[in-house]
């Protein structure tokens, strides 16, 4: 009969055993594999965002609670668009109501519990509206801290969150320094702007980008070289928000200004 | 409603989607790991280190810090908004997040707790169980017990000398990989904030070891206060029971022996007090004189915002108080006790402020959020993330306590350890 001291040093060896072929499925993971066969991969979706063109009607983020079915009364928003009222002092005034669900309908600036504030149209010294969503890093910050792999990156660098995994923790909520994660009221997972991967893959454009009139917001393939996306990319001055975090947003600004947040 | 905004204020301009996520559970998830790997490193200053005058302190606080240990886990369940998948941890482990860590390094330690106190023991549940087979008549209770001793022991009867030299070996083996293994189970919940890069505040490679010092700062006055507490009860018991029994240690014994206790002791919660505050104006220090990007919205957190919580609470009633009452010649036991205590609530105001205080700004670094705590509940959500909740993972420890106590008591065992 084998004695415990036996069993234990089986045991372990086993383990130790079948661990080692185990490790190879990671080293030789079959998709970076084929990856590194042929080159990259052929679409990495990027987004365009022109400041100059939003006049902040919030078509867009309207368009994107109705097709992403978000709760529309819930105060929280896969993408929203702030108003930045510069004084001539040099003050800055920045707002965002209801994520402009319904645009801006008031010149008065909302201060959240502080309530609205006045500013005179003679103090202004410029104004601009920011429309933000998810940046799909190409180092994503929350796919990096979910505990159980829930948020993950697409090939296409689409980055998504799977909603029968997600434990719920708010990791990712608190990783992300834009601010576009929240809980989604009724699944209470982890939820986010997916940049329409459904329309998408089936060759629409995501909804912000189909709803938008003034055509501020454009998705695009920047490995092609002849997406009109990528040219003004690759070709005009533009900028990402928050670089220093060395998250590699692939959401780009055209027009940005030192004062967006 | 969303997620947060039963208790988040909000001013200025915040992102739509920020809220206080991140709430009293979580100020309760750092708090409670802290008292476990604190009362462990107490008790293995004993067995490890051989500091004699702890001995009568370190069986206690290895005990509690076994029953301390399922109550660490309590407050991630209760936050968890899909809590039946908290196994997901274990199943699916994504090795980049610090989180994914939790299940292995957790299980490690409580294992490590286990089999110590199993060996710390192990004389005593023979023992006990050789006394129960003997009785010729057994009561209902007894054969319970018996059963449960038996089942305890392993099969592990002996009891010679070898045996229960082996048993010694083996606890300090256990408790010197346990020292690290506790600072590891704890400066890893500091690395869960510190390595958050989205967050100003938190953002710090000092937050481990900051949260590793007051870690056991709070383990030692926790185990303070509940010696203190079981003393004076035990003080109370014998009183009545020398009335009767007059071989007894008498009340003065007691209290001696308490004194002497809570004295050693306190030395070594002031050693780590020391360490804890220094390092803790060290960032301070260093984020004021740097003063990057983000200084300006922390600056207004810290000295303005949250002055009363960090300053007054923390470091003066939480950190100086205490040190004055500990440093003042002529330590009494309610004077250790009323320190003791002002330092678990300064513990507590650190995590506190680090936790709450790091969502008090919003990522834009244009606006605040303030955190209302829930204090009584009209649902779900704000139970568990509400002061009814925080008070269940507080209590939880102590009954526990008690029931580990009715199997393998504190108090009144001789043992070679």
């Amino acid at each position: 009969m084998i004695n415990r001291r036996e069993f234990c040093k089986k045991t372990m060896m086993i383990a130790g055993g079948l661990a080692i072929p185990l490790t190879a499925l990671e080293i030789f993971d079959p998709r970076r594999l084929h990856a590194e066969k042929d080159g990259k991969e052929k679409v990495r979706w990027v987004f365009l965002v022109d400041i100059n063109k939003c006049v902040g009607c919030g078509l867009c983020v309207k368009a994107c609670k109705i097709e992403n079915d978000v709760n529309w009364d819930a105060n929280v928003t896969r993408t929203w668009v702030e108003r930045y009222v510069v004084t001539k002092d040099g003050q800055v005034n920045i707002d965002s109501p209801k994520g402009c669900r319904d645009g801006f309908t008031t010149q008065k600036i909302d201060q959240a519990h502080i309530g609205l504030k006045e500013i005179k149209p003679e103090d202004i010294a410029k104004g601009f509206f920011v429309p933000k969503l998810c940046n799909h890093c190409e180092n994503p910050p929350c796919v990096q801290v979910c505990p159980v792999g829930a948020t993950y990156q697409t090939q296409e660098g689409v980055v998504l969150v799977d909603r029968s995994w997600c434990i719920g923790c708010g990791y990712c909520v608190m990783g992300c320094p834009y601010g576009v994660r929240f809980f989604h009221p009724e699944l209470h997972v982890a939820e986010k702007c997916t940049l329409c991967y459904h329309r998408l893959s089936q060759g629409l454009k995501s909804a912000c980008v189909d709803a938008c009139p003034f055509g501020a917001r454009r998705v695009g393939n920047i490995r092609d070289p002849e997406d009109p996306v990528t040219k003004i990319i690759t070709m005009e001055p533009v900028n990402v928000l928050k670089e220093e975090f060395g998250t590699k947003p692939q959401v780009f600004y055209l027009g940005s200004s030192k004062e967006v947040k | 409603m969303v997620h947060g905004e039963a208790w988040t204020i909000k001013e200025f301009f915040v992102y739509p989607n920020e809220y206080i996520y991140w709430s009293i559970q979580i100020v309760m998830y750092p708090f409670m790991t802290g008292l476990v790997a604190g009362a462990f490193v107490l008790s293995s200053l004993y067995h490890v280190f051989g500091v004699k005058q702890l001995k009568d302190i370190a069986r206690f606080s290895l005990v509690f810090s076994l029953a301390l240990l399922p109550v660490a886990m309590m407050p991630l369940m209760l936050h968890l908004q899909q809590p039946l998948r908290g196994i997901n941890v274990m199943m699916t482990p994504h090795f980049t997040s610090a989180i994914a860590a939790f299940g292995i390094v957790f299980t490690t330690y409580g294992m490590i707790v286990a089999s110590e106190i199993w060996f710390v023991y192990r004389q005593f549940i023979v023992e006990t169980v050789l006394e129960l087979r003997a009785k010729q008549q057994r009561t209902v209770v007894e054969s319970l017990q018996l059963l449960t001793y038996s089942v305890l022991s392993l099969g592990a009867m002996d009891l010679s000398p070898e045996a229960l030299h082996k048993d010694e070996r083996a606890v300090s083996i256990l408790a010197g990989i346990g020292i690290p293994v506790a600072c590891f189970l704890h400066g890893y919940a500091g690395f869960i904030f510190g390595s958050v890069k989205a967050n100003a505040l938190w953002m710090t490679p000092l937050m481990p070891v900051i949260f590793i010092c007051s870690a056991v700062v709070s383990g030692i006055a926790l185990c303070i206060v509940t010696y203190i507490i079981t003393m004076e009860i035990r003080k109370l018991i014998s009183a009545w029971n020398r009335k009767n029994n007059p071989r007894l240690p008498s009340t003065e014994e007691l209290k001696s022996a308490e004194i002497l206790t809570v004295t050693m002791t306190v030395k070594y919660l002031v050693m780590f007090l020391v360490l804890a505050i220094t390092l803790e104006m060290l960032d301070l220090i260093f984020r004021t004189y740097t003063a990057v990007k983000s200084w300006d919205i922390l600056r207004s957190v810290i000295y303005e915002r949250d002055f009363f919580k960090i300053f007054v609470l923390q470091y003066g009633l939480g950190n100086l108080v205490p040190f004055i009452l500990f440093l003042w010649p002529g330590l009494t036991i309610r004077r250790a006790l009323v320190g003791t205590l002002l330092v678990l609530m300064g513990v507590f105001m650190m995590r506190w402020n680090v936790v709450i205080g790091g969502q008090a700004f919003s990522a834009s670094f244009s606006g605040f959020m303030e955190y209302h705590l829930p204090l009584w509940p009209h649902d779900m959500e704000t139970y568990k993330e509400g002061l009814l909740g925080a008070l269940t993972v507080i209590t939880t420890p102590f009954v526990l306590f008690y029931m580990v106590t009715r199997v393998l008591p504190v108090f009144g065992v001789k043992d070679s350890h």
